[in-house]
């Protein structure tokens, strides 16, 4: 069995190899960009301060110092606490972020996983961490964390269902679950005979864009939806008791979850890795594509963080009406006129 | 086909002792949580089959909602951490009875049906296998999927109605 990737002919395990390394860079890498480009530079900007300096050229390695300081720190377990659901919780989030990317396509042979039901997986896969959060807050022997766990569980459980009923818009528009069948559904459309950039479904599916981006916000658990770690209530609600690598993993698992989030928003309504003029199977797309997926997952992040530094907490029962009174019924009207225009055309 | 006998091997062992553990735990919470190993490896052994549609459906709905949910109304009312001692009772008998019973009934219908008959599993050969879910359960099944959708919303109401008592 073998693939090619730059017209080099692999063995299987070497394609395995090669794909395992990829998905690494792939979590790691667009998490380190948005905790230091967004986190630590937007932030500071956006609240007229300096933000970290000193460590390295105009601060860019504060992430290497806070990462190593984590390390050498001890990992507590609470007095009380259940040892090992404690331990396993933060490796329960982080695993599922890493599987959610799996599916993701860079180019046409950069890939980890083609599934046929690519994009249906990652959404199955990325409610599996509700579990870690709920085991982390359970473990930790805690009211606040206890709170902290119940609050968010809530939360997501309340937003996946905007969240999946804004794909399905997409889904009946590409005919396909496949990620690459999205691509290039998007890459071959055309807008009114004009097929110069195709047709990127945030055009046609603009209420399912802006369904999937608050929905996301509230999956990811960042501000305005941050109530399960509203520091002035819960001190830091599930991750209270966490320190040291365990408390990083958590960490890494929030902004590897955020690039694998707007990952998928970027396939599904920003047309992922293809770019129009340049051959759909093109050898130089398995080069250009990642650089191509990468800006247009910064993109949407910049929308999310920006969402983030602006807005203020929500009130958990607002929280809540806001998804099951608003964002839900949108999102069925949505696919209602959806199915029936694509039934027209 | 050896290779995937193997796996088939492995994930069914993990399951039978998680399901065992399932049961003999003395912590609720923990109880939750070996089911969630239990249903991973349903959906684990339907994709080795190349059911893949209906392993991510699995996760989706048995690990991603149902154990949420059980963990979530465990949490609520009572989650004590360590052992707890009153878990179990008498009737443990009559169920393990049940059980078994259970086991044999469904172990000769599947000898019994399937006989000797080897099933072809070849992922590269049904690629659409989502297609030909959907084509069924919206073609040849559509009145007893509606029905049984129309029975899941009576039912949903009715726990509504139960619950709230004005």
């Amino acid at each position: 069995m073998t693939g090619s990737v730059l017209a080099i002919e692999l063995a299987y395990w070497q394609e395995t190899i090669l794909r395992v390394l990829g998905l690494l860079a792939a979590v790691l890498l667009p998490a380190g960009a948005i905790v230091n480009l967004y986190l630590f530079k937007m932030m500071a900007f956006m609240q007229s301060r300096l933000g970290p300096w000193e460590a390295g050229p105009a601060g860019s390695l504060q992430l290497v110092a806070e990462v190593g300081k984590w390390l050498q720190k001890e990992d507590l377990f609470p007095a009380g606490s259940d040892r090992r659901v404690f331990a396993w919780a933060p490796i329960v989030v982080v695993a599922s972020t890493f599987i959610m990317y799996a599916v993701v396509p860079f180019g046409p042979d950069a890939w980890f996983a083609d599934l046929p039901t690519g994009i249906y997986f990652a959404l199955a896969v990325s409610s599996v961490s509700v579990i870690g959060i709920l085991m982390a807050g359970w473990a930790s022997a805690n009211k606040y964390s206890l709170m902290g766990g119940l609050r968010a569980t809530g939360q997501l459980i309340a937003y996946e269902l905007p969240l999946v009923l804004a794909v399905l818009g997409v889904v009946i528009q590409a005919g396909t679950l496949n990620m690459q069948g999205i691509i290039e559904a998007q890459r071959n459309g055309e807008i009114f005979g004009f097929g110069g950039i195709g047709n990127p479904y945030i055009l046609t599916q603009f209420v399912g864009f802006a369904i999937f981006m608050i929905a996301m916000q509230a999956e990811l658990t960042q501000p305005p939806f941050d109530m399960p770690v509203a520091e002035s209530e819960l001190v830091a609600g599930y991750l209270t008791e966490y320190s040291g690598f365990r408390f990083l993993l958590f960490f890494i698992g929030e902004y590897a979850t955020a690039g694998a989030f707007s990952a998928i928003a970027a396939v599904l309504f920003l047309g992922g890795w293809a770019v129009p003029g340049i051959a759909f199977d093109s050898n130089v797309m398995n080069v250009l594509g990642p650089v191509v997926m990468l800006v247009k997952m910064m993109l949407i992040v910049f929308l999310v963080m920006w969402f983030r530094f602006t807005y203020p907490r929500f009130r958990e029962d607002q929280l809540q009406i806001f998804a099951w009174k608003i964002l839900i019924p949108i999102s069925l009207v949505n696919i209602a006129v959806t199915a029936v225009l694509k039934v027209a055309f | 086909m050896v290779a995937q006998n193997i796996f088939f091997g492995i994930i069914a062992a993990a399951m039978v002792l998680s399901a065992i553990r399932v049961v003999t735990t003395k912590n609720v919470v923990h109880a939750a949580l070996y089911l969630v190993l239990v249903l991973a490896g349903v959906a684990a052994q339907f994709i080795l089959v190349g059911a893949e549609f209906t392993g991510v459906t699995q996760v989706l709905v048995y690990i991603g909602a149902v154990i949420v949910l059980f963990l979530f109304g465990i949490m609520l009312t009572r989650a004590r951490i360590g052992q707890e001692m009153d878990v179990d009772n008498e009737r443990r008998w009559i169920a393990g009875l049940t059980a078994v019973l259970l086991f044999a009934v469904m172990t000769f219908a599947l000898v019994d049906a399937f006989e000797d008959t080897d099933i072809e599993v070849n992922a590269a050969l049904a690629p659409q296998t989502t297609q030909a879910v959907s084509d069924s359960i919206f073609r040849d099944y559509l009145i007893p999927f509606e029905a049984v959708s129309f029975l899941l919303l009576a039912a949903l109401i009715g726990a509504i109605v139960v619950a709230r008592r004005e």
